[in-house]
């Protein structure tokens, strides 16, 4: 689920934004400097002695540092750049029990070994209302390890001027191809995460994500029309490098109606792809509601594994942790149990990983200590798993967490948050464009459109960036106002083909929200273009007014 | 961490203008002890306690602005803050829009503390939890639900002799019931300042009933039904609509206020004559801050929509200068006008309708029309001469909110409810309308 995003492209109003910022503003040399390795392990056995003295039979601690470079332009003026740094350290007990957590922004020993009391204390005031043991999953202790995403350059290192040319070139291209109005952004991460626990881990992670979204409007005064294109970027787990467009990166859409991009991405040259779209877009044929056979492409369907997929094979979802926010879910413990509850086709593979290079989730250990990994959690269509943090796994009969808590700042108690979850490649060789041959009433959508899903995760709709009609095998016009709505299980079922290992991307989420109080967190799902039959889809024109 | 005074932060902001060197200066004081209780499951599953105060600085050379924030209140770090602050400021770009920073406004205090919120501890939080838990435990259902308190600062201070400070004191309870076998599940929200009109028994009990009526739910056919929507399932259509009162996006053809033409709606009949829509900081039910956080500029009451009329837009100092009007503070609450019908009398006077208890997963689908999808949740049921008959399955819906407006049979007493994804302390009522779409089946509970 996407909630409370920072960013609400169309929200109240085409191109409408909403941007926070987290932490405190810093200087951009300042984004550089890093605390010395020995430090944070001195730190953070204080926080593990002072635990344990208190009474806690065992202990993590987080030193974080979260720093965040926002570049926010509006057609040819930039209105906003800034450097934001958030510091602290996050301290979870298990005491007589029951868990306890405090944070502090207090560096210093005296303030470190407080919080890490305070935890304990906690956990002890918990352990009253405890109806049972928190249950861990044993985790062997790595000694002192690090890792740190793979990238080729850094973006602390990159001028800002360097980055807002970029932005305005990309929005002049846009609006010198037919749009009236430009928004984009560059979002760039870069988490120092120091984790050490009374198992024996000391792990140091230095990791790096970034995003550059935009969206291109036209408006047709004459007739009061007015359309939007967001970019077919996705954020990802690297550096700069990303923005640094290859040819080899660049792959045509079936038909040739889009460029698409792997890993790397040219801005400039999708914002004037967007610029001519969102003009055609005032004109394009509006839907006629029916029966469809949907060709998605991976730019759209990650948003539809994520919402229907992701989320409900989360077990704290499962369990009904989080039945009053983000809700419970259809994929109850019998239908795992039974061995034999068809999710899907048998086409349908679904891995969830926390390991592949240039994804939001790849990261070597999560926030339990816990060495990341792959595993199936649909295989030829059957639910055959779930997603486990430490103190679940033994629910589902697992020896070992799966590696999926999370925090999303030193100031939050780390709880179940979705790895990467991802359709996995067709067997047999097969192309979009040979995929469109076989479709005689179709529909092809390429980018993410608006998402809602009910608390169970059965019924949703989405809708998309680009409609192409698909007719007796040939891509034909561009269309409007379309969204389709459908049943997880049905929808699933009616998957037919999936094309190869050679279409295979991601997409992915800066914000994918859950927990009170919320935290967000970063996800990406991979698919290839696939193709589902039979699906229900609706004309969303309106007339107000 | 103690709640700084007046004095406190009149001498900080007073500080900060004091180091400036540049040619203007913008100074925030902000802080919050933010308290809650997350239970599931019948048992308490977190609470903590989040302390913080920030200072922020926002300086500005000619048409180049950089912001900075700190923790620290001593002079060397207020100092900092700012020489910081003044560096970004050196390195940004010039913004062709800058707008300088206001002059010397009049804030009319707002009733935004309550000392008996204020005062809410651990104890209190627990009591609130334990007593959705034991009447659950005791009905046989199951618990899951949110409290949480807020004691703020907010103190504004610009090199134009701007200042403005205030406390405001916050509270909201989210709680879920649910049967053990999963069938059957209810909800309930309560917001206010004002702990006195909190009653934790009161909400579990709202929650408790809806669970144990929603049981065993009948499907009817999708289609435009007569509904009656409490005010948790209109709060996030209605705040999704308001977005839309941008004068610029209005004026720029890219808002469902734009018209053929070029021209807008303001002053045009879009809703239902007895729609009647205003922002008021003032409002003893949903008092808010009486100035803008984002500009400093003083809230006013503004009425949006008047007797069915759009009768006012936001309009932001840049675009209110290029049009040559006043800019407009961003409204913090909405307030709709209803009359002394409960929900229940609402009921009494229908003869067939479909009874929402909230809506769920609200997104835009068309901002030209304000088409929005979502769902309804917990507590769906249908009404027949008068009476609720049965629960129902929950339906998807593609409504857009104008059209609601536009339909409005019968208003009820407006109610304190806090926003969800839109950020407004909301007065609203229950509404009857006909003819609202749901367009297909959900099968969750």
């Amino acid at each position: 689920m996407e909630r409370r995003t920072f960013l609400k492209i169309g929200a109240g109003t085409a191109g409408a934004m909403l941007v926070p910022v987290f932490g405190n503003a810093i200087a951009a040399e300042e984004l550089l400097t890093a605390m010395p390795v020995a430090a944070k392990k001195a730190l953070a056995d204080i926080a593990l002695n002072a635990a344990t003295k208190a009474g806690a039979s065992y202990c993590d601690v987080r030193i974080g540092r979260y720093l965040n470079q926002y570049i926010i332009t509006r057609d040819l003026n930039v209105e906003n750049v800034t450097n934001t740094e958030s510091a602290g350290v996050g301290v979870r007990v298990v005491c007589n029990g029951a868990y306890g957590f405090a944070a502090t922004n207090d560096m210093t020993p005296d303030g470190i070994a407080g919080a890490a009391r305070q935890a304990v204390a906690i956990a002890k005031a918990n352990a009253k209302l405890q109806s049972e043991p928190v249950r861990l999953a044993p985790v062997k202790g790595v000694g002192e390890v690090s890792w740190a995403t793979p990238i080729v350059k850094d973006w602390r290192a990159v001028p800002i001027k360097d980055k807002a040319e970029l932005l305005i070139a990309a929005n002049k291209a846009g609006m010198d191809a037919g749009a009236s109005f430009m928004q984009s952004m560059l979002f760039q991460v870069n988490q120092q995460k120091y984790f050490a626990s009374t198992d024996g881990s000391y792990i140091d992670q230095d990791l790096q994500r970034m995003w550059a979204p935009f969206s291109a409007t036209a408006v047709d005064k004459a007739s009061g029309k007015f359309r939007s294109r967001n970019g077919l970027s996705t954020p990802v787990g690297m550096g700069y490098e990303y923005l640094d467009a290859r040819k080899e990166d660049k792959i045509k859409a079936a038909g040739g109606v889009a460029t698409l991009y792997t890993k790397s991405y040219d801005i400039v040259e999708d914002a004037r792809a967007a610029g001519r779209d969102a003009k055609r877009k005032l004109t394009a044929k509006s839907v006629t509601p029916g029966k469809y056979d949907l060709m998605l492409s991976p730019e759209h369907l990650y948003l539809t594994i994520h919402e229907s997929v992701g989320h409900p094979t989360e077990l704290d979802r499962v369990l009904g942790y989080e039945a009053n926010y983000a809700g419970t879910s259809f994929a109850t413990l019998d239908k795992w149990e039974s061995k034999s509850f068809k999710y899907g086709s048998p086409l349908v593979n679904i891995v969830a990983d926390k390991t592949t290079p240039g994804s939001l989730g790849n990261v070597g250990y999560d926030d339990e200590g816990v060495k990341t990994k792959r595993w199936d959690i649909i295989k030829d269509g059957i639910l055959v798993s779930y997603q486990a943090t430490r103190d679940q796994a033994h629910i589902i009969g697992k020896e070992e967490s799966d590696g999926c808590s999370y925090a999303d700042s030193w100031s939050n108690v780390q709880f179940q948050r979705m790895p990467n979850v991802s359709l996995q490649a067709g067997q047999k060789k097969l192309t979009p464009d040979e995929m469109v041959k076989d479709i005689k009433k179709g529909i092809y959508i390429v980018g993410e459109g608006s998402f809602s899903i009910d608390q169970q995760r059965y019924n949703f709709q989405f809708g998309g960036q680009l409609f192409y009609e698909i007719k007796n095998g040939k891509i034909g016009q561009m269309l409007e106002d379309v969204a389709y709505q459908s049943n997880t299980q049905d929808f699933w079922n009616a998957c037919t083909a999936i094309c190869d290992e050679r279409d295979w991307r991601m997409g992915g989420s800066f914000f994918d929200g859950k927990g009170q109080p919320p935290q967000i967190s970063i996800v990406s799902h991979g698919s290839s273009t696939a193709r589902f039959n039979g699906i229900n889809v609706i004309n969303t024109a309106r007339k107000i007014g | 961490m103690t709640i700084l005074t007046q004095e406190q932060t009149k001498h900080i902001t007073d500080r900060v203008l004091s180091f400036s060197k540049a040619d203007e200066c913008i100074v925030t004081v902000s802080g919050s002890r933010n308290g809650n209780i997350r239970f599931a499951r019948n048992q308490v599953s977190t609470a903590g306690l989040a302390d913080d105060t920030n200072i922020s600085v926002t300086v500005a050379f000619g048409k180049r602005q950089g912001t900075a924030t700190i923790n620290e209140f001593d002079d060397k770090s207020l100092e900092k803050v700012v020489r910081r602050a003044e560096d970004l400021a050196r390195l940004a770009p010039e913004n062709p829009e800058f707008m300088p920073a206001v002059s010397k406004q009049e804030y009319k205090a707002s009733q935004t503390f309550n000392a008996k919120t204020a005062a809410i501890d651990p104890e209190f939080r627990a009591q609130t939890a334990a007593y959705a838990i034991e009447a659950c435990k005791k009905n046989k259902l199951v618990a899951a639900g949110f409290f949480t308190d807020g004691n703020q600062i907010s103190s504004v201070a610009n090199s134009n002799g701007v200042y403005g400070h205030q406390q405001q004191t916050s509270l909201d309870f989210t709680c879920t019931v649910r049967t053990e076998d999963g069938r059957g599940s209810g909800w309930v929200k309560r917001s206010a300042s004002d702990a006195n009109k909190f009653d934790a028994r009161e909400a579990a009990d709202v929650a408790i009933e809806k669970a144990l009526r929603s049981v065993d739910a009948k499907a009817l056919e999708p289609g435009r039904y007569t509904v009656i929507l409490e005010p948790a399932a209109t709060s996030e259509l209605l705040g999704y609509m308001l977005f839309g009162f941008d004068a610029r996006q209005t004026d720029e053809g890219r808002s469902f206020l734009s018209k053929k033409g070029g021209a807008s709606r303001l002053g045009d009949k879009l809703f239902d004559q007895q729609v009647n829509i205003w922002a008021d900081p003032w409002n003893p039910d949903v008092p808010v801050l009486p100035w803008d956080t984002e500009n400093l500029i003083a809230r006013k009451r503004m009425d949006l929509i008047k007797d069915g009329k759009v009768n006012a837009l936001n309009y932001s100092q840049y675009w209110a200068k290029k049009k040559g009007v006043p800019a407009t503070a961003t409204p913090g609450n909405i307030i709709m006008a209803g009359t002394d019908k409960s929900t229940a009398e609402l009921i009494a006077n229908t003869k067939k309708g479909v009874l929402v208890t909230r809506t769920w997963y609200i997104r835009m689908v068309d901002p030209q029309s304000v088409l929005l999808t979502g769902l309804t949740r917990d507590g769906t049921f249908y009404i027949e001469n008068g009476k609720i008959k049965y629960p129902i399955k929950n339906f998807r819906f593609n409504e857009s909110p104008v059209t609601m407006l536009n339909n409005i049979e019968e208003i009820g007493k407006p109610v304190v409810i806090g926003g969800d994804e839109v950020p407004f302390q909301m007065l609203i009522p229950p509404m009857k309308v006909r003819d609202f779409n749901f367009t297909s089946l959900s099968d969750a509970v």
